[in-house]
């Protein structure tokens, strides 16, 4: 018999490589105990979290966690079918609403999974014959999407307006086109020029899909997403978006005014042959968007830790994927895989939680420790991690390296 | 614009000459994933390159079918057509 994971000896090998003595695998974290949005029991340690995309601190959230458990109790467990069969409760139409209400549009539509939302929008929105223009940097699920469906597949430079524009001018006018746009993209945690990317894609007359999971919550005056704080809100077509980010439990969604939306929950599979999520979880979402409508203090929190984590960093001697805080989260550039390794472990031993992030997740063939802050991180916890850093440098030579 | 293939051809092996990391000697069968080892993301910055070399539009999908240089030259002939 053929061993059809030796195809993956490479990568094994690799992984091994990687643990050497003494080095934790960043792959291999498990949390023993969740103390809140920012704290956790880690082997036994107490560890701060800092790599958990939780921006607006909700998991824990009182009016959350009792709409989910009055939830659990009313609705059960699970539904145990498809959003258009068995699987619609009052709970997921409720969640709905509540997106329309967040977003201002006449139509939402909640997929189990926000890698399933852009699957099935962006396979099924662009067919046969038609064009699907994306980001060079897009996440996985958007290039998953591409794969799954019949459109051709057009990619332009990340974040290059000039190069979207060359690549719109050499497609058939008259076909179909879907352009796909991030707000924040979330290796280097840099945001889109939106205005000018839409003002293009428009005047090619493509459609246009933001996806905004890393910026739902504390962009633009409603908290919509970089697109709302770009001005080109009625320039989008469809904005994509997650409830494992800001939102705090798990969930993806569309929403839209396209008058012909509805007949998605039909044609889109990742939408239709899957079972929908638990009611306490949409109950969950539900509570947490309400509460984003409103959450200008936390925000505000959000926006000063990820200045002074930033300015921290930068000050310490530290190289950052982006100039200035662009989001919520700092991408701290690595030399090499090993050292990101050696640098991420130091800091997992001494009570910090990092991503490790490594080719080809990221793009170019970047190393990154990537740190994302949550609006409940206090400024305290901020200059403890910021101590660490430095302390895991030394420790690790990371200076002396990249002075060589 | 006319161009012949083996124009085509030459010009491709300059653009890989500089992500030819590994020195592989370059002909019309080499491959990129096994000969050159190069990733994906690699490859699809290069169809980038090649498609504004000749003004083209190569769509991703159609790289699985590209897997060797003679390939990519036979694509990009056809395209500039
Ligand atoms: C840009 C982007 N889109 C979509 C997703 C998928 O979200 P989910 O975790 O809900 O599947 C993610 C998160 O991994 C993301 O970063």
């Amino acid at each position: 018999m053929t061993d059809l994971l030796a195809k993956f000896d490479g990568l094994i090998a690799e992984h091994a490589g990687l643990l050497t003595a003494g080095v934790r695998d960043p792959f291999g974290i498990v949390m023993e105990k969740v103390l809140g949005p920012t704290e956790a029991i880690i082997k036994g340690q107490h560890t701060i979290l800092l790599g958990t995309y939780n921006y607006m601190g909700m998991t824990f959230d009182p009016d959350v966690i009792a709409a989910g458990e009055k939830a659990l109790r009313e609705f059960g467990a699970g539904t145990t079918g498809s959003r258009v069969l068995n699987g619609t409760y009052q709970t997921h139409r409720e969640c709905e609403d509540a997106l329309k209400e967040f977003y201002g549009t006449s139509h939402a539509m909640v997929f189990s999974t926000g890698y399933q939302a852009n699957l099935g929008m962006v396979s099924t929105l662009a067919g046969k014959n038609e064009f699907v223009i994306l980001d060079a940097d897009s996440h996985a699920s958007i290039y998953d999407g591409c794969a799954m469906g019949n459109a051709d597949i057009v990619r332009f430079r990340h974040n290059s307006a000039e190069d979207l524009e060359k690549r719109l001018r050499r497609l058939p006018p008259e076909a179909g086109k879907l352009v796909v746009l991030e707000g924040v993209y979330s290796m280097l945690g840099d945001i889109a020029p939106l205005k000018e990317l839409v003002a293009i894609a428009k005047a090619h007359d493509a459609t246009v899909l933001v996806d905004e999971a890393h910026g739902m919550g504390f962009f633009g005056e409603h908290g919509r997403g970089v697109y709302e704080a770009a001005g080109v809100a009625d320039d989008v077509d469809f904005v994509v978006g997650t409830f494992s980010k800001s939102v705090g439990t798990v969930g993806g969604f569309c929403v839209s005014n396209h008058p012909k939306f509805e007949i998605l929950r039909l044609v889109c599979r990742p939408y239709t042959f899957t079972a929908s999520l638990p009611p306490a979880v949409v109950a969950c979402a539900a509570a947490s968007i309400r509460k984003l409508m409103h959450a200008h203090d936390k925000r505000a929190r959000l926006w000063a830790s990820t200045r002074q984590l930033h300015g921290g960093l930068k000050a310490r001697g530290f190289r950052l994927a982006t100039e200035t805080p662009e989001s919520a989260i700092v991408s701290v550039l690595m030399p090499d895989q090993e050292t990101t390794v050696r640098m991420w472990s130091a800091l997992i031993n001494m009570g910090v939680y990092v991503n490790m992030s490594r080719p080809p997740a990221t793009p170019a063939g970047v190393f990154l420790l990537r740190c994302s802050i949550c609006a409940e991180h206090t400024a305290a916890q901020i200059e403890t991690v910021l101590g660490r850093f430095s302390d895991a440098a030394a420790a690790t030579g990371l200076f002396r390296e990249a002075a060589e | 614009m006319s161009m012949d293939r083996a124009a085509i051809y030459s010009r491709i092996i300059e653009l890989i000459e500089p992500i030819n990391a590994k020195g592989v000697a370059l002909a019309e069968g080499t491959t990129f994933a096994g000969d050159m080892e190069l990733d994906s993301l690699t490859v699809m910055d290069l169809v980038a390159n090649i498609e504004d070399e000749w003004d083209i539009v190569m769509p991703l999908n159609m790289l699985p079918d590209l897997e060797t240089i003679g390939q990519v030259a036979d694509a990009v002939a056809k395209l500039v057509k």
